[in-house]
Formats: C-alpha cells, structure tokens, sequence
C-alpha cells in the first residue's frame, strides 16, 4: 500500500505497524473462530455417540438353543428331518401343537382365538357352545380363525420356545464373529447363531409381553401418536391465541409485563412439577371429564382419569409457555408498518390481525410449536406421575383409554435386569429417534409451504 | 371568500360552519407528558394539494396522523381540540375510526404492499369493506387512476413485492384509493424514492387532485413548491412542540413569506 503523507493520518498506526495490527486482529478472529468449531465438534461427536450406541445395541448377533428342535418336531410328523418349519402347511403346524401341548393349554389358546372356522382342535363341542352362550364369551367365540402365520408363530412360542442363551452388540457381531463362533461351540453345543434385528416389523407391531424376545411397542407408538395429537390440539391453538391477545392487544402496563416474565419462568420449570400439576387437576379434580365419563364413553373403568386425554392436557400445560414465546417473538416481528397499512384502509383490528399479521408470522410461529412437540414427544418424567400406565397390552382406542408412550415403555425396558431388554430399549429408542424425525420433517414441510407467501 | 381564507393568518378561527372538507381547530398532540404539537388551526381546500413542511421533528407527521386517527395506534397519545371532517368532529365520543379511515386514505412515507399478490393488495381494503360491487373492475380502475395499470396489467397474481419502490408506493396508492375515500394522506411518500420515480409520484398527484382532497408532508420544498397548491409551515417551540407558523396558498408562502422563520427555511438557512 502506497503510505500517505504521515501529518494526513495523524493517530493511525502507520507502516509496518499496520501490518502488525491486522495481523493481531486477524489471529483474535481465528481464535474465535476455532472455538466456534470446536463447539461444533463436540456437539456432533455427543449427538453421534448416542446414535452409535444405540445402533450398537440394536443389531447383533443371538445365540439360541431350542426347546425342541426342528428335527425332532420334523420326525414326529414323519417328514424329512432336514426341512424347516416353514415348509409345513397350517394343518402339520396345528398337528404340532397338538402333538406338543397338554390339553389345558390348548384350550386356553383355542378360546383366545380359534384354529379353524368349522372345526374346534382342543375344546369338545358341547364345552364351547356352553363357554360361548355365558355372560362373557372368550374372544375365541367371535374372532376369526388363526391364519398359518399366527399358527407357525404359535409353534415357535409355545412349541420349539427358542432360549436365547448369548447376545452380542454390532460391533462385535461384525469383527469378531470368528471367536464369537468358537465361544459358543464350546459353552453350548448346538446352540444356533443368528444374526438379529432387534427393531423388526414385528417388534413394531406387536404389543408389550413380559417375554423381551416378543415384546414389541405398537401400544407404546399408538399412546405416544394419541397424546401428542392432544397436545398440539390443546397447546396449539391456546398458545397461539394467548400471543395473540398478549402482543396485539393487551395494554403495555405492569400486570401485562408480569404476566410475560411469568410464563417465560414457566418454561423453566422441571417438567415433573407440571406432572403434579396434571395429577391434581386432571387425574384427580377433573377425573370424570379426563375419564370419560362424563360424556358416558369412558372406555376403561380402571383408568380412573389416567388416560390419554390427562396425560395430553398435561403435556399441553408443559409445552404452552414455549408455544407462547415463540408465537409472541414470531407476531411482534411482523412489521409494523404491515398492520397501519391494514388498519389505514379501514380494516378492523381483528381483520388487519387476520389478514396480514397471522399469515406473516405463521411460519415462525409453526417453528416454535415444532420445537414444542419435539419435546412433547420424549417427556417422561410428567407421564410417570399422570399415572401411564408401564404395562399394557391392549392398544388405545380413545382420548379416554389407559396408555403407555414410548419413553416410558424404554425407561421400564432399561430398568429390567435380562440383557435382552437393553437389546429392546435400543430398538425403541431408535424407533423413537425416526419418528421424531418424521414428525419434525412433516411439520417443517407443513411450514415451508407457508413460508411461501410472496 | 377564498381570498380571504388564502391571506388572513389562519389563526384566527372563523367561527362560521364550514365548507371545507376536513380542518383542525385548536388541536394539540400530547405523548404521555410530552406535548409534540399544539395549537394547531389550518383546513383543507375540496380538491385541492396541501402540503405540510416544516423541519425534522417538527410533528408534521403527527398532525396528517390526527386526520386518519392513525395516532390511536399510540397508547399514550391524546388529542386535544377539534379536527372537523366536514363539520364533524372526529375525536368525537360514538366516532368509529373504522369509519373514519375507510373516509380518510393514507400513503404512507415507505412503500408497504401487502405480502401478498397485485390484485389482492387492491381488492383487500374493498373487500373487507363491503363493497358489492365488481372488484376485477375496482382493481383495473385504482390501478389506472395510480398510472400503474399498463405495468402490471399482466402480472396482477405477481406479489407486489416484486415492483419497484416506486411502482410500489403507486400501488400502495391504489390500494388507498381503491375503496374510494374522500381525502388522501400522504406521509412524505417520495421519500424513499429516487428522483425518476418521485416524478412520476408527483405527476400523479396532479391528476389525483381532480377527484380527491390531498393533504401531503414532505421534506422535500421543491416539491412543496412545484406540486402543492397550499402550504402550511411548521416550526418547533423551545419546548420542542410543533406550531403553525404560517399556513397560505403556495404561491404566497414561497414568494412573499410573511414570518421570519418561513423565509429562512424555505431559502434554506435552517431546517
């Protein structure tokens, strides 16, 4: 750089020591800049050891001895000793069973559900018609017969009941399966080793069951979809039309701006007080609307209030402060000259409101209510206390039904001592992790075509 | 008797019922405590350009604001003393300004087009207030009477804020007019603009006085000069309240200033 004369830049370095001074400002700004990264860094290396984990601990490899083996069950049906339970038709399967069960399980199986349309394999006729004309038929009575699926899995649970005696993580199933053989030759000969998924269609479809090897987290999905619905449903529109009021048209005095503060507190309260909260009001004070009965459908008379409508309102309650924020920030950056512009024209406020402040502010308003139901979605401490309920089989059928969700059916699952269950809670919480994702991308997709305005 | 109304110092108030389409009369603006103007007593010719100058902070805003009771926006703001649209008091108690501002237009300083198509910036006012009659007929009409129609003629489902500043602020102005008020405000609406567009802004004003009053604030003396037909002038106290100093017809106040302080602002020695 060509220098000036020295008396024009009076009070500036000049010179070499320009240079110098650049140079040091420029290192404050790399040093900043590291720390930024480095920030950066640990937060993905956290995020990626948990997915790591509970990859890991969802895939890997099983060891099982069968109660009795395929070739056994093969040759009391006098076929090959080297076919599979596969090959074998529904009638072979239900010959299985029969060959392989006392008389009283069967029964109990067959009143769950029957084997054939037109003929009854354990009962006698003239039990099952009385069992059927009583009070209370089992639901055997009524539901369709057993596919050849249902039967096979019957052969399996109740037949050849494989035990897992070993489980191995990802990583070990993939580099070290050579010793992992040799281990178990030697401990259990004849043991079988599988490669496993622990997240599976059945493990998604099927309800919890003390056995980890069958349980699966359909009641927990279904619980988890039914209160967040509430949640949105009550917190939405609540949260949205509080903002409304609060910025658009509460005046600018104290008791407004305490209100404010108090709800911006009110974010930061443990999310179990709020679990408290919903037990007293909901659960308790409220329980003939939350159970249903009030309006005559309560759909289980032991949920005494602890359904999905208390566990949602409670959520609710915990998610409206941010609901407010985030839509009080998202409406107060509408600019103003939007609403003169309205209300210039001779726009009532409300119109003004409706037409231009609300659509403008939308998308960051569905911004903060995403981040809300993100966090709705994986709170567990409040439900403990609402009362879901930690094992439930049958699935949800209403606002008014018993529920568990899937946080609280993991935290059961990582509390068991059996290896298998932290095999299961993997796999939930993977589950877990793809939906949140899916919600989140559906509601981001659901914004971005509003963000479209113009 | 518009001779008269044009030479005799405005502060004496006729006490007579009035024929002018809106006026104030005694009127000051207080924000909280603070008093931003007082005393202020002019009107406005039917179909006529009266342009309010005066220099920054002056409360030339805040009175074009008193005439749309835009000013009810701030909570703090009072308004003491009469503004009269066609005799009738604005501020007064059972007045809606809902009413008021479907009467009384407004432009405002920056261009501020709805976020939303060409089409429904003009037909939203109209529709919101009930006009029954055919709003693609409404739309071409504002447009053309803003000198935007040939423009955009083609591209009406196009958001307006894809225009120009210039184009929008002729649209922010055919969005005003388009639900037909009496009277135009026009809050220095050139000044965001360069000198082509603020041309042609001036240009349309000529042919927007021929149906609407207009009453117009500007920075901008040769403006003042060129486009207005009366002029009133502002000046701060040393409380730092507005007051009129002097209010006449253009040609007067930039030719044979009667005040002092007129003199020097518009020759450019303060302000």
């Amino acid at each position: 750089m060509s220098v000036a004369a020295p008396e024009r830049t009076a009070g500036f370095p000049e010179g070499e020591e320009i240079d110098r001074q650049i140079e040091t400002r420029k290192r404050q700004g790399a040093i900043a800049r590291s720390l930024f990264l480095l920030s950066l860094i640990v937060a993905v290396l956290a995020l990626l050891t948990l997915l790591v984990t509970v990859i890991n601990q969802s895939f890997g490899l099983v060891a099982t001895v069968d109660e009795v083996s395929t070739a056994e069950i093969m040759e009391s049906l006098g076929a090959a000793t080297d076919a599979q339970l596969d090959e074998l038709d529904k009638d072979q399967l239900v010959a299985v069973l029969m060959g392989h069960l006392e008389r009283n399980p069967g029964r109990r199986l067959e009143r769950e559900q029957r084997f054939y349309e037109d003929r009854l394999v354990f009962e006698t006729q003239a039990k099952w018609d009385e069992v059927c004309s009583t009070a209370a038929p089992p639901p055997g009575c009524s539901r369709p017969a057993r596919s050849r699926s249902d039967v096979l899995a019957l052969v399996i649970e109740e037949v050849v009941k494989p035990q897992i005696v070993g489980i191995w993580n990802l990583g070990d199933s993939l580099f070290q399966r050579p010793q992992i053989e040799a281990e178990v030759n030697q401990a259990v000969p004849g043991a079988e080793l599988s490669f496993r998924s622990w997240v599976s269609g059945r493990f998604l479809t099927s309800p919890q069951d003390p056995e980890p090897a069958t349980a699966g987290i359909r009641t927990a999905i279904l619980g988890s979809l039914w209160v967040l619905a509430i949640t949105i449903l009550f917190a939405f529109p609540v949260g949205v039309a509080a903002a409304i009021y609060l910025e658009e048209y509460a005046a600018d005095n104290w008791v407004n701006r305490l209100l404010g503060t108090n709800i911006s507190n009110l974010a930061g309260v443990p999310s179990i007080i709020y679990g408290m909260l919903g037990l007293a009001i909901f659960v308790r004070t409220l329980q003939a609307f939350t159970s249903g009965a009030a309006f005559g459908a309560g759909a289980d008379a032991s949920a005494n209030g602890r359904t999905i409508l208390a566990a949602g309102l409670t959520l609710g309650l915990l998610v409206l402060p941010v609901v407010i924020i985030s839509s009080r920030e998202a409406i107060r950056a509408v600019p103003q000259s939007l609403r003169r512009a309205g209300l210039a024209l001779g726009a009532t406020r409300w119109q003004t409101i409706r037409a231009h402040v609300l659509p403008n502010a939308l998308p960051g308003i569905l911004t903060g209510t995403i981040l809300a139901m993100a966090r709705a979605f994986g709170e567990t401490a409040p439900l403990v206390v609402v009362g879901a309920s930690t094992f439930i089989t049958a699935d949800p059928t209403g606002p008014f039904s018993k529920f568990t969700v899937l946080p609280i059916q993991i935290y059961q699952w990582t509390a068991r001592p059996q290896p298998e269950f932290r095999n299961i809670a993997a796999a939930a919480i993977l589950v877990l992790l793809v939906l949140l994702l899916t919600l989140n991308a559906a509601a981001i997709v659901l914004r971005n075509r509003f963000k479209r305005t113009y | 008797m518009e001779l008269v109304d044009q030479t005799e110092p405005i502060v004496e108030t006729p006490a007579r019922p009035t024929s002018h389409p809106i006026e104030t009369r005694g009127m000051s603006v207080h924000y909280g405590s603070f008093r931003a103007v007082k005393d202020i007593t002019l009107f406005c010719q039917e179909r006529k350009i009266t342009a309010l100058i005066g220099p920054s902070g002056c409360g030339k805003s805040t009175v074009l604001r008193c005439f749309n009771r835009l000013n009810d926006l701030i909570p703090t703001a009072r308004v003491d003393g009469e503004v009269l649209y066609h005799g009738e008091n604005i501020y007064r108690d059972g007045v809606d300004p809902v009413e008021v501002r479907r009467r009384i237009g407004m432009v405002f300083q920056k261009p501020n087009p709805f976020p939303k198509s060409i089409r429904e910036n003009v037909a939203w006012g109209a529709r919101i207030n009930g006009y029954r009659g055919d709003l693609g007929e409404l739309v071409e009409d504002a447009l053309t009477q803003a000198a935007l129609w040939a423009e955009v003629k083609d591209k009406l489902d196009e958001s307006g804020l894809t225009l120009s500043g210039g184009q929008q602020q002729r649209l922010c102005i055919a969005r005003a007019i388009a639900i037909k008020p009496e009277i135009l405000l026009m809050d220095e609406p050139t000044s965001a603009l360069d000198p082509l567009a603020t041309l042609r802004i001036e240009e349309l004003l000529q042919d927007l006085k021929e149906k609407y009053t207009i009453i117009i604030v500007t920075h901008n003396m040769q403006q003042a000069a060129r486009a207005s037909d009366f002029t009133a002038f502002l000046n701060m106290d040393l409380d730092r309240a507005g007051f009129l100093v002097e209010f006449g017809s253009t040609e007067e106040i930039f030719t044979r200033p009667r005040q002092k302080a007129t003199e020097d602002y518009i020759t450019g020695r303060f302000g």
